[in-house]
């Protein structure tokens, strides 16, 4: 009976193992192609330019070189420029929002204010419904004169309606009510009660706000290209995006192409290397970054799916 | 009176609300009243509110072209296939990361596989292009056996395959997540009942877990359907760079409001066809949640 019993275990452990292996290896593969074409641009960025030459692009170019970095270090003034105008966006309009979102998302926490669903309404209408990109764009331009100002780039992020909603269900699981009685029978008030008391002991939730805020205005390549035309203004997502967009006149222009003018931006435009390089310089600090705040964004999207 | 005395009672509150409520008036509703652009003669000079009123015209004029079609026919075949791979997709990675043996490893993985999130989508368009270029990745692994180089990059009945493969490949990770954590808080006892039962992984997986996920599958489509008039445009725009050559797959409705907007000389149909998504949208998603509702009053948006 024993006998039979544990040759049967022993089949059942050996079928299980055979399930997991192959689990391992599919996943395995799958993660390999997540890290593959992100590797590429690496290895592009620093392959040379007589190997992008004759080999194309690949992972083992015959020659490596820093000759892209060497390039991009040449028109420092241009990328620090962007480089200073994307950090100021990201942490300001990081800041920013945190604050306005974290004040107004307690607003609507308050179920003894009075117009709680009014406001709540309000915001969460820009939810359902919005202008659209041309109502947006005129009145952004005519109406707001933001055109080609380094307002345009953050100011319209500061207040997220999913963002908001989150940081209100946050205070609901997270504050008690009591505590706000509590500190109203002190004799707090109400803006001491929120900056004073309320505030840091939402740091969690804000600190979850804050990372979307910081990867959404990081990565926000959009309103720079709509609005953008002072290339002292340009942040660098733009910036790698205008590079291509030059490309591209030169090589649906042949007569543009072939005039002094044309020829001129043909030389200053970089090679595949430091295009390379620049969209490696763009997106390592967001990649290095994430895996330590991962629980954070977890977070916000568990409790962004309960409805407060 | 009685309004402006609630006012004066509240206004602390009133206060902290404001930044964020003079910001959604000039960035949300605004280009709300804006709408009207779309049922004017709109010239620069005269403006939002001096532009001659045009009705329907430029409605008119917009569906009368094949473009308008082509531009809703993409858009809405794309998000249909988006909808149908969004859901299973992401909810099998989860039920994977769920089954694999070993904590760590998972964590890595998943780690790993929300990478892609976390690229903007311009630093996606180089990551196409280091791919799919002639000179690109795909093509020196074909060389590599002797194949000769196909022309991906520019030729348009590659890029419906490159787009939607594109779009899984960044948003799968992402997705799984609110999956994985629904998955795992499964109480054990339901599994260990059914091993009880007899049952073997593969049924555990169909008969707990798929239906605690039903219901968080449901949402997420129908949420996705009234939004079915909009598109990526990152993914529509910055990926193919804007060849124009592959408009014929690439320009869903976005691209489309985009690009006219910017030659400038198509203002009133870009006006149009950014209300006609704008409005239909807001009704595609009104019904999404009114069925949601029906389903299931907790999940719906309001």
């Amino acid at each position: 009976m024993s006998k039979g019993n544990s040759i049967r275990n022993k089949n059942k452990i050996n079928r299980i193992k055979f399930h997991d292996i192959l689990l391992f290896v599919v996943l395995l593969g799958l993660t390999i192609t997540f890290i593959i074409p992100v590797a590429l641009i690496y290895v592009i960025s620093l392959s040379s330019n007589e190997s992008i030459r004759n080999l194309g692009y690949t992972l083992f170019p015959s020659e490596w070189s820093l000759d892209g970095y060497r390039y991009l270090m040449g028109t420092s003034e241009q990328l620090i420029n962007s480089a200073f105008i994307s950090v100021f966006i990201t942490v300001a309009g990081t800041i920013l929002s945190v604050i306005v979102m974290g004040m107004v998302a307690y607003v609507i926490y308050r179920k003894d204010f009075k117009y709680r669903v009014q406001l709540s309404f309000f915001i969460f209408f820009t939810m359902l419904f919005s202008g659209g990109m041309v109502p947006s764009y005129i009145i952004n331009t005519r109406l707001l004169h933001l055109n080609d100002t380094i307002l345009i780039l953050f100011l319209p992020f500061l207040c997220r309606a999913w963002h908001v909603i989150i940081l209100r269900t946050y205070y609901t699981q997270n504050i008690p009510d009591s505590l706000i009685e509590a500190a109203k029978i002190d004799g707090a008030r109400e803006l001491e009660l929120y900056f004073k008391i309320v505030f840091p002991i939402s740091l969690p939730g804000i600190a979850t706000i804050a990372l979307y805020s910081v990867v959404l205005l990081w990565n926000e390549w959009f309103t720079g290209l709509l609005y953008i035309n002072n290339s002292k203004l340009l942040p660098l997502q733009v910036l790698l995006n205008s590079i291509q967009s030059d490309l591209d006149v030169l090589s649906q222009n042949p007569e543009f192409a072939t005039s002094p003018d044309g020829i001129e931006m043909a030389m200053n435009l970089p090679a595949d290397s430091a295009r390379m390089a620049l969209a490696v310089v763009i997106m390592t600090p967001v990649l290095f970054a994430y895996p330590f705040f991962q629980r954070y964004f977890i977070k916000g999207l568990t409790i962004g799916s309960v409805k407060g | 009176m009685q309004f402006i005395k609630e006012i004066k009672k509240n206004w602390e509150l009133i206060l902290l609300a404001l930044p964020a409520i003079i910001l959604l008036i000039l960035f949300k509703y605004l280009p709300m009243a804006g709408i009207i652009i779309a049922f004017e003669d709109y010239q620069y000079s005269k403006g939002l509110f001096l532009s001659p009123w045009s009705g329907l015209k430029n409605f008119e004029f917009l569906f009368a072209t094949n473009i308008a079609w082509n531009i809703i026919k993409l858009t809405l075949g794309y998000n249909i296939v988006f909808i149908l791979l969004g859901v299973i997709l992401p909810v099998a990675l989860a039920i994977a990361f769920n089954e694999l043996k070993g904590t760590k490893t998972s964590k890595v993985f998943q780690t790993i596989s929300i990478m892609p999130h976390f690229l903007s989508w311009v630093i996606m368009s180089y990551v196409g292009l280091s791919l799919f270029n002639n000179n690109g990745f795909l093509n020196t692994i074909l060389n590599l056996f002797g194949a000769d180089s196909i022309d991906w990059y520019s030729k348009a009945n590659y890029w419906p395959w490159i787009l939607i493969l594109t779009h899984v490949w960044k948003t799968i990770g992402f997705n799984s997540i609110i999956y994985l954590a629904s998955i795992c808080g499964i109480p054990v006892e339901f599994y260990e009942a059914a091993k009880l039962d007899g049952a073997s992984r593969w049924q555990q997986i169909r008969y707990i877990m798929l239906p605690h996920l039903k219901l968080m599958m449901i949402i997420t489509t129908i949420m996705a359907l009234g939004r079915i008039f909009n598109s990526d445009f990152g993914l529509f725009y910055q990926m193919p760079m804007n060849q124009g050559q592959l408009y014929p797959v690439t320009q869903t409705i976005d691209v489309y409001v985009f690009n006219a907007l910017r030659s400038m000389r198509n203002i009133n149909m870009s006006a149009a066809a950014s209300v006609f998504q704008s409005v239909v949208g807001f009704i595609t998603i009104l019904i999404a949640n009114g069925i949601i509702r029906k389903i299931d009053s907790e999940s719906a948006l309001f």
